[in-house]
């Protein structure tokens, strides 16, 4: 087509302009054509999703009008029993998402900010490898490191605080990785500026590029935590369930969403599979509330539009 | 509270590559100093080694010597923090902390070294925005972020942003090419004004800004790609372009450089 349209002007302006709407034409049909193609992947990426949020909705969604669902535990309640409510694994992974959280922040954002603004040669290009290499490792040899670490080595009880210590081997290299591209992201007019005012380095890390970035980092945190919450097998390794409410991550058995849904799900009684769906759809949803409180966080702290 | 500023046999760096080669030059307080020259003979490089900006790029060293009132600026225990207090400098792009309002942008310098005083504060940000001729059009928002201002509106603000620390030199790299000419003659009468206080250098393309603003100007130039950029001749600016003494600043000024 493109050889019409050069060849064109030799046959007279007549054809010039015919074989300019050709092109047109046949440009729009191709438009049309991609357009429909990309509508079509994102239909087929929907469809599962869709599919995925209609079923859990449609099973789940009876319980979670009750009041009970949200305040009580599942002590005293058997499969065949109706009631009881998740408020015991509730608690138990937002406990232990904090606690990872709490711990993988630092050391994430500590990491990212000597990666992107101080490290340079063989010890950065380490760590990075170091961080690629985590981000690779499957939950499940996390788990079992720290049940070698924690139980095998030290002896100590499988508590919640041991599940958390698995999620943050997981937890770390997402927000390393997306906190370093945020930093990136910093033009470096915006250092140079803070430099030349006779701010030193470190100060204009904390003061300027930080805050620049900071929706950004908390979006990132946001994921991550929103990855480590659904993880089952570091609770399955180090997190045995219990029906009753603990609130005390370095004893006692915790509850979790994961581990309440994975403790009913082979049962033929109905209670328990109503429980189950309810629990996969209360897990979707505290997922999909930090996000959006994530969102919310970094719009009032970010750049000013 | 300007100081004079004096290079001697300065050689600038990034990495193995020479960028500048054996500059001396004189700088002379309540003065503007206009570096002119073609694309890539170092201006900027130069421009950057006076406050020591140029050792913040991977690579970037010097030698040679550049002093301010006698004071070695790359003596041994001469802290680089230290020396960019006394050297402000205002960007080709206005770069407005994003995340900063007017107010907070101006006061940025003194905050971030510690200063916490509201009252100074206040008064630091009132003369600042006065000097920068920036005052009276945004004295009542002062609490709108910096980037909702225009262009040459941010470019003020930068140098308002400069000027609140009090630097003795004011180093300005083509502060003027991302702006509109009201808004660049605005900057012009502002460095005119400046100049009582500071020690300004501005680097420009545009002949006529350094024939307006500039008490001296000094032109660099280039053998070719790869090769360092030289200092052709300083001068007063009247001097420099009505009969300059080289052959090659003339072919500069007169465009029949090439
Ligand atoms: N960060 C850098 N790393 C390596 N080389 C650089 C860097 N910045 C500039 N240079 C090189 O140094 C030389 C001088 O560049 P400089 O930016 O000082 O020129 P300039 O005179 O300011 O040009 P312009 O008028 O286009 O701004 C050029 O050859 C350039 O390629
Ligand atoms: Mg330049």
């Amino acid at each position: 087509m493109a050889t019409a349209t050069i060849e064109a002007p030799a046959s007279g302006p007549g054809s010039v302009h015919s074989s300019l709407h050709r092109s047109a034409r046949s440009r729009k049909a191709r438009d049309r054509l991609a357009t429909l193609v990309v509508l079509l992947c994102l239909l087929l990426a929907m469809i599962p999703l869709a599919w995925i949020l209609w079923t859990v909705l449609s099973r789940g969604a009876g319980l979670l009008g009750d009041a009970h669902w949200w305040t009580n535990s599942q002590r005293g309640i058997t499969a065949r029993r109706v009631g009881g409510g998740a408020y015991h694994a509730i608690v138990g992974t937002l406990l232990m998402a904090l606690v990872t959280a709490v711990i993988s922040v630092p050391i994430a954002l500590g990491t990212a900010i000597y990666l992107v603004e101080y490290g340079r040669g063989t010890f950065a290009r380490a760590v990075t490898f170091m961080v690629d290499v985590l981000t690779g490792i499957p939950s499940i040899v996390a788990a079992l490191f720290v049940y070698a670490l924690w139980v095998t080595t030290f002896g100590f009880q499988r508590v919640a605080f041991a599940v958390s210590l698995a999620l943050v081997l997981l937890m770390i290299p997402v927000v390393v990785r997306s906190t370093e591209e945020m930093l990136r992201l910093v033009p470096r007019d915006l250092r140079e500026a803070s430099y030349a005012l006779g701010v030193p380095r470190w100060k204009t890390i904390v003061k300027v590029v930080l805050p620049t970035a900071f929706s950004g980092i908390v979006t990132g945190i946001m994921l991550g935590l929103a990855r480590v919450m659904g993880e089952t097998a570091p609770l399955l390794i180090l997190g045995p369930y219990t029906t009753s409410i603990n609130m005390n991550i370095f004893h006692g058995n915790m509850a979790a969403l994961p581990t309440f849904i994975n403790q009913d799900r082979n049962q033929a009684l109905q209670p328990a599979l109503d429980r189950v769906w309810s629990a996969a759809l209360t897990l979707i949803i505290i997922v999909m509330v930090l996000s959006l409180a994530g969102r919310a966080v970094s719009r009032l702290g970010s750049v000013k539009k | 509270m300007a100081k004079r500023i004096d290079v001697s046999g300065l050689d600038v760096f990034y990495g193995d590559f020479k960028a500048v080669e054996d500059v001396s030059l004189t700088v002379e307080p309540r003065s503007v100093t206009a570096f002119i020259g073609p694309s890539g003979c170092g201006k900027s490089t130069l421009l950057r080694t006076l406050n020591r900006m140029h050792e913040v790029l991977p690579g970037g060293r010097v030698i040679g010597k550049v002093t301010l009132d006698d004071e070695d600026l790359y003596g041994d225990d001469v802290d680089p923090v230290a020396v960019r207090r006394i050297v402000g400098m205002v960007f080709q792009r206005p770069n407005p902390f994003p995340t900063m309002s007017i107010y907070d942008n101006v006061a940025a310098g003194l905050r971030l070294n510690g200063v916490k005083k509201k009252a100074l504060l206040d008064d630091v940000v009132e003369r600042s925005l006065k000097q920068a001729n920036l005052w009276k059009e945004v004295q009542d928002r002062l609490r709108k972020p910096g980037s909702s201002l225009s262009g040459g509106q941010q470019q003020r603000l930068c140098i308002a942003r400069a000027v609140a620390v009090e630097p003795a030199v004011l180093l300005m790299d083509e502060p003027c090419s991302a702006l509109d000419p009201i808004s660049t003659l605005a900057i012009e009468d502002l460095v005119q004004e400046l100049k009582e206080r500071y020690t300004i250098i501005i680097v420009t393309h545009n002949m006529q800004q350094a024939a307006r603003v500039s008490d001296r100007t000094a032109f660099f130039t280039i053998a070719g790609a790869g090769k360092p950029g030289r200092l052709v001749e300083i001068g007063d600016t009247a001097e420099v372009f009505s009969r300059p003494t080289e052959k090659a600043t003339e072919d500069y000024i007169t465009g029949r450089f090439g």
